[in-house]
């Protein structure tokens, strides 16, 4: 993935940048996990990509320009070898949004689990475990084919589900604080069944007690 | 905008030359049929003394032009066309003159400022068939106030002439929408006159704001703030610009979850909300004189979206307790829920009309957004105004002609939001002049 593994993790990239250069992802790609420990580091944790999520979900958004596949770079004075990716410490965000995984997906006008994310939630469920410090807030989120305040209720439905998972996991529901944000926020801003399937998400936030 | 009774208070109106001579045939306006063939009237520069008030008798005109022609029912007559030049009010036109332009009613006016900056406008409204003078008034208010007499005389002109009652003196709140430089999603409420004058914001870019709604008195408004972190249902005094959440004297209720949408009693004294419970959605009566709340649903479904019918006695609101969304009526203390559509789609943002007669709703059908009304207890066929890529938010004016809503068209950035006004006809079809991208439009009731 040309361009990708160039991002430097040390710089803040615009979002705009990143839906330029980003590619589908495929599970399990080592890359993708690095992908996304640039994008933990240059955005807020809301706006991270889709790509921690081991779901066969695209991350890639908008096609403009044309994802180019570059060849790969003359082999001009290497720019300094990239060091390997820090590993995420252990108890940090990062860690949590790499290892565990931060968000689940939903179908269409729907707020049941899927299988594949209930083998995220018992991740976090298990990461949570061993992270007693942390608390989390769940945002639901809805893709933007809906009014607004049917969307506000199905994002409140969304975070409520995971929440609800999370306690049959045995997570303390006092760590657990939840929002809705329905359509308001989504990560993909594309009007396309792809990006849409993309928005309509829980995303589990750590908001205190990670490690730094 | 000042407390509107101040205004009320400095404006006073006479009939001038009280001579309501029932024309043998009267102009009558149909306001369902108007759109086919708008009446063309010509509205004469209201006259002034001096170039103040020749200016702001010119501006009048073209506020009233603009009102009527946004209306669908009238069609100005451009001025250039024009044989008479009116320099009397007070004297019989030459109606000849404006007959042969096909002008069916002639408006012309006189604008004067007297020493204490009063602004002082009169008009004669004339039937150039019958030769009549239809109406006659006078308006005074002080000088900042002259698009409000404009609105007023407006009104007066759509009430005189289809039976109605006008629009025109009323302001609409909405969501301003951008994007902030963290790719955060920025919704201000803002608020202008109906036809897009004044605009001015209401709340500031650091918390969201969403689907406001008005008091029966224009003076209030409830929202959706994110001020709190989560969606919360909020009582905004328009004239001391003092806010508070609604649930705030109920901290069990508020700690359960979010509130979203508050709509006015036709009262004004009592709220109908959604808020979360543990899980799902239900609907609750806030009193705003004993804040407390009475719970009216209490279905495991998600209840949204609530509106009352204009006599109080009534609910109707968004359900998917039957699967998907559809709309619900039921006693406005939550007896007897009955379901008031059953056609394909999913059904959702009823908003009960002033008339009581119909029930304006959004749906959405496979990839089309629709807007529609309905009969109020289901009866009949639905009406489908406007179809596109997506529709949210019906508003109504005031005299339950015209309807406002959001819409969604779709771009390569995702959907773009803008408001609209269509009427009952589905015609006439308008975009309202917002500066950017808007949503959720919320008419306020007459000013007067």
């Amino acid at each position: 993935m040309p361009g990708v593994e160039r991002a430097d993790p040390g710089k803040t990239y615009a979002l705009t940048y990143l839906r330029a250069q980003s590619q589908i992802l495929e599970r399990d790609d080592t890359t993708m996990k690095r992908l996304s420990v640039v994008v933990a580091l240059a955005l807020s944790a809301l706006l991270t990509a889709c790509a921690s999520q081991p779901e066969p979900v695209a991350l890639q958004t908008e096609p403009r320009p044309e994802p180019v596949y570059q060849p790969e770079p003359e082999p001009q004075p290497a720019p300094e070898p990239e060091p390997e990716p820090a590993r995420p410490t252990p108890g940090s965000v990062e860690d949590f949004e790499v290892n565990a995984g931060d968000r689940v997906f939903f179908a269409l006008d729907r707020y049941d689990l899927s299988s594949e994310a209930r083998v995220t939630l018992r991740r976090q469920a298990a990461w949570l475990a061993s992270h007693s410090q942390a608390r989390i807030l769940i945002a639901g989120n809805c893709d933007e084919r809906g009014t607004r305040e049917y969307n506000l209720a199905l994002g409140a439905r969304r975070a409520g589900a995971v929440r609800e998972f999370l306690i049959g996991q045995g997570v303390d529901p006092s760590r657990i604080a939840t929002v809705s944000y329905g359509k308001e926020r989504p990560i993909c801003r594309e009007s396309s069944e792809r990006c849409w399937s993309i928005n309509r998400n829980a995303i589990t936030i750590i908001q205190s007690g990670a490690a730094s | 905008m000042t407390p509107l009774r101040m205004l009320l208070a400095a404006l006073f109106i006479w009939t001038m030359l009280a001579v309501p001579v029932p024309a043998q045939t009267p102009l009558v306006v149909d306001v369902i049929e108007g759109h086919l063939d708008p009446t063309p009237v010509a509205i004469h520069n209201f006259l002034g003394e001096n170039d103040q008030e020749s200016q702001i008798g010119a501006d009048i005109s073209r506020v009233i032009a603009n009102n009527l022609r946004a209306s669908g029912l009238f069609a100005p007559i451009d001025q250039d066309a024009f044989i008479e030049e009116v320099v009397n009010i007070d004297l019989r036109p030459r109606f000849g003159d404006w007959r042969v332009i096909n002008a069916s009613a002639l408006l012309v006016g006189r604008v004067s400022i007297d020493e204490n900056d009063r602004l002082r406008v009169a008009f004669r409204l004339w039937d150039a068939a019958t030769e009549r003078q239809m109406h006659g008034l006078q308006f005074v208010a002080s000088l900042d106030n002259w698009r409000r007499i404009a609105h007023k005389i407006s009104d007066t002109i759509y009430e005189r002439m289809t039976g109605e009652t006008g629009y025109f003196d009323t302001r609409i709140i909405y969501v301003s929408e951008s994007v902030g430089p963290n790719d955060e999603p920025i919704r201000r409420l803002a608020v202008m006159d109906q036809d897009g004058a004044n605009p001015s914001f209401l709340t500031d870019p650091s918390y969201m704001a969403l689907l406001p709604n008005y008091s029966p008195s224009a003076q209030q408004i409830t929202y959706v703030s994110f001020r709190d972190g989560r969606a919360t249902s909020y009582l905004y005094d328009l004239a001391s610009g003092r806010q508070e959440a609604l649930f705030d004297s109920d901290p069990a209720l508020a700690a359960k979850g979010q509130s979203l949408s508050a709509r006015f009693h036709p009262n004004g004294r009592e709220l109908v909300v959604s808020a979360e419970r543990r899980s799902g959605h239900d609907l609750f009566k806030f009193d705003l004189h004993t804040r407390t709340l009475r719970q009216l649903t209490d279905h495991p479904a998600d209840d949204v979206e609530p509106s009352y019918a204009p006599d109080g006695g009534r609910v109707v609101f968004s359900s998917s307790r039957g699967g998907q969304s559809q709309l619900y009526v039921m006693g406005a203390d939550g007896a007897d829920p009955r379901r008031i559509t059953f056609g394909q789609g999913r059904y959702t943002t009823p908003v009960w009309s002033p008339r009581g007669d119909l029930i304006a709703f959004t749906k959405q059908l496979d990839d089309q957004f629709m807007l529609g009304v309905v009969n109020a207890d289901g009866s009949g066929e639905e009406r489908i105004l406007y179809e596109g890529y997506f529709v949210d938010t019906p508003t109504w004016s005031p005299n339950g002609r015209v309807l406002l809503f959001t819409r969604g068209d779709r771009t390569l950035d995702g959907a773009t939001y803008s408001i609209w006004s269509v009427d009952l006809a589905g015609f006439n079809l308008r975009r309202l002049p917002t500066r950017g991208p808007a949503s959720d439009p919320a008419w306020s009731p007459l000013i007067d």
